[in-house]
């Protein structure tokens, strides 16, 4: 029972908006797809969807190829960004909607509408029109629309991006629990690398129209294919430098620290580093952090860690230190590197492993 | 300055002639041809009773409501899915169609009086309530494509793809959940359609004799007859206002939503 993407492509004239992609999605847990906006994740579930044909390649659902076929035939659940709902209808008639045009017995709607309604709460507004309901309570509202028709594909489109810090937080939490157990295979695209990690299952990272990565979210969190992927993958985003290989140690410019982990196999020459801003810290994590400085340029505080964007050797750098600190703009400061956190890729972008 | 006496002059300046109006259709012709009076000196309702009692008059009204019924119901039925494509879809020379329909309200009727009158009558349609209801449908379309396009597009697609995705058909969409979507840029669109069909005489005049000559086109044969009946002629003035001012009490509110969205 899966999903299968097969060389799919996606052409809008002569801009390519879907290179040759190829997935294979199951019913284990969410199938998180990750990318900036506009990175292709609406058009990758517009085609799962069939609301848009590829313009190459093939979509096969359970086993059967269902390219072409019409978002109506293909039992599928779809939740998208915006708040969207039947604007004439009541809460109730809205999550009964699809029953009915599934022309499903009245008692078996009521009891399945109950149902979705009592999970999500909105017992009390089912005779309200959706205008009448909170941003929350609307997304809700679309969400038990999805769950009621217990279909075998659901797609979730950034679902909770429009809604404000506390009910993102609140209805996050309650999503896996949602869909388990329903055997159904969900989509989730989002824009956020703290989201994908906080529903696990797997994920899959989209930039500039292609899959870069595909696999289980905290192995691709850990060990990001290539440098796309571990860019797709890091809020803040990832640190990356040239740095030169010679023997046992690396160096960046003037720093110098010990190699760790596959790099030592390679041969010596330049390889990409890349560090995540929570191994980059203003006091060291580690006895045998290197020890880098630069000029700061922009500090953020986030209530119990302070950003630090700092130029060094021509790239911005950020640091990601617990605790509160304080930083003056223009000065130069010291900065740790837990060595344990780097990742090397190869000429080609790819993770040396 | 008392705070209402700016509104209550507007008031006065505004209902005037509405006043004079109705004022005269209470009055006989002798006393309005007799000099100035401010209110019916000898109250009558003859002119009312003539009106209510004469086929050739109220049958005019009927007239009227009939060809304005048929046109808005046909402008509706056509702009409807001409509205959903140009909102929806992007095709060849859509945005210069779309501009050309426009250009149809350009024209004065006058221009379009003797070419539909030759085809009318060439057809056998002359002097038939569908005649009339057709030629104003050359104006009363491209209006209402254009006001419903605003509300459509003001619709976002995703609300067709979640009703797809949920398994309605296109029609099922359409009827169930995208037309009540709307509902008040129909209103819009009917009161609009209603209005232009109401006050055109021109076309309504010229292609009519007897069957279907409307309440306008009758006023001014009266005026030619035995002298200036002024007294009817204000009577069936004020039951002319009627229907419209009915008509704008229901669509009130939703025309200030049209012109919020700047279409109307």
């Amino acid at each position: 029972m899966t999903l299968e993407l097969k060389n799919v492509t996606k052409r809008v004239g002569v801009e390519m908006h879907i290179h040759e992609t190829s997935l294979a999605l199951s019913p284990t847990g969410f199938n998180i797809l990750l990318g900036a906006t506009n990175a292709g994740k609406t058009t990758l579930i517009k085609m799962m969807a069939g609301l848009e044909r590829p313009t190459s390649g093939e979509i096969w659902f359970k086993g059967q190829n269902v390219t072409g076929v019409s978002p109506q035939k293909r039992n599928i659940s779809l939740v998208h960004q915006f708040f969207v709902n039947y604007p004439s209808m009541t809460v109730y008639d809205n999550i009964a909607s699809p029953l009915k045009v599934a022309k499903i017995e009245r008692a078996e709607i009521e009891r399945r509408v109950g149902e979705a309604v009592e999970l999500l709460r909105l017992t009390p507004y089912l005779k309200r029109r959706p205008s009448e309901l909170s941003g929350g309570q609307q997304q809700r509202t679309a969400l038990a629309r999805a769950i009621v028709k217990d279909s075998g594909l659901v797609l979730l489109d950034e679902p909770l991006a429009n809604l404000d810090y506390k009910l993102r937080e609140e209805l996050r939490d309650q999503l896996p629990g949602l869909f388990a157990g329903r055997g159904a295979i969900v989509v989730y695209a989002t824009s956020e690398p703290s989201e994908a990690l906080m529903l696990g299952g797997h994920t899959a990272t989209v930039m500039a129209g292609r899959v870069t990565g595909f696999g289980e979210t905290g192995t691709l969190y850990r060990q990001p294919r290539d440098v796309a992927t571990a860019q797709v993958f890091s809020d803040p985003p990832i640190n990356m430098a040239r740095v030169l290989k010679s023997g046992n140690e690396v160096s960046i410019g003037e720093t110098r620290f010990a190699a760790r982990g596959a790099i030592l196999n390679r041969p010596d020459g330049a390889y990409t580093l890349g560090i995540r801003p929570h191994f980059v810290t203003s006091a060291p994590r580690s006895p045998d952090a290197a020890s880098i400085s630069g000029i700061v340029q922009i500090t953020e505080l986030s209530g119990s860690e302070s950003i630090a964007h700092f130029e060094m050797g021509g790239d911005v750098w950020v640091a990601q230190s617990p605790g509160v600190h304080a930083y003056d703009v223009g000065e130069r400061h010291d900065f740790f590197v837990d060595t344990s956190g780097c990742l090397y890729f190869d000429s080609d972008g790819k993770l040396v492993l | 300055m008392k705070r209402w006496l700016v509104p209550t002059l507007y008031i006065i300046f505004l209902m005037l002639p509405i006043y004079w109006l109705l004022a005269m259709s209470f009055k006989t012709t002798n006393e309005i041809l007799g000099g100035f009076t401010l209110w019916p000196q000898q109250f009558t309702l003859e002119n009312y009773k003539v009106i209510f009692n004469d086929p050739t008059w109220y049958w005019g009204y009927f007239n009227s409501m009939i060809y304005v019924t048929i046109n808005t119901i046909i402008s509706l039925a056509v702009a409807l899915p001409a509205a959903y494509a140009f909102s929806r879809f992007r095709f060849t020379g859509d945005k210069h169609l779309f501009f050309w329909l426009l250009t149809n309200r350009m024209a004065p009727p006058a221009v379009f009086a003797l070419p539909f009158l030759q085809l009318y009558s060439s057809v056998g349609l002359f002097d038939t309530h569908i005649a009339v209801a057709l030629a104003h449908c050359l104006f009363n379309i491209p209006l209402a494509v254009w006001i419903l396009e605003g509300f459509m597009s003001g619709v976002p697609k995703e609300l067709d793809e979640t009703a797809y995705v949920d398994g309605h058909s296109f029609g099922s969409f359409f009827f169930r959940i995208f037309v009540p979507t709307i509902t008040s840029g129909i209103g819009v669109a009917a009161f609009f359609c209603f209005m232009f069909s109401w006050v055109e005489l021109l076309l309504a005049k010229t292609l009519t004799a007897v069957d279907a000559k409307p309440i306008a086109a009758i006023m001014t044969k009266t005026a030619s007859s035995s002298g200036y009946e002024l007294g009817l002629l204000a009577a069936a003035g004020c039951l002319t206002i009627i229907p419209g001012a009915f008509v704008i009490y229901f669509v009130r509110n939703y025309i200030a939503k049209g012109f919020a969205l700047g279409r109307v």
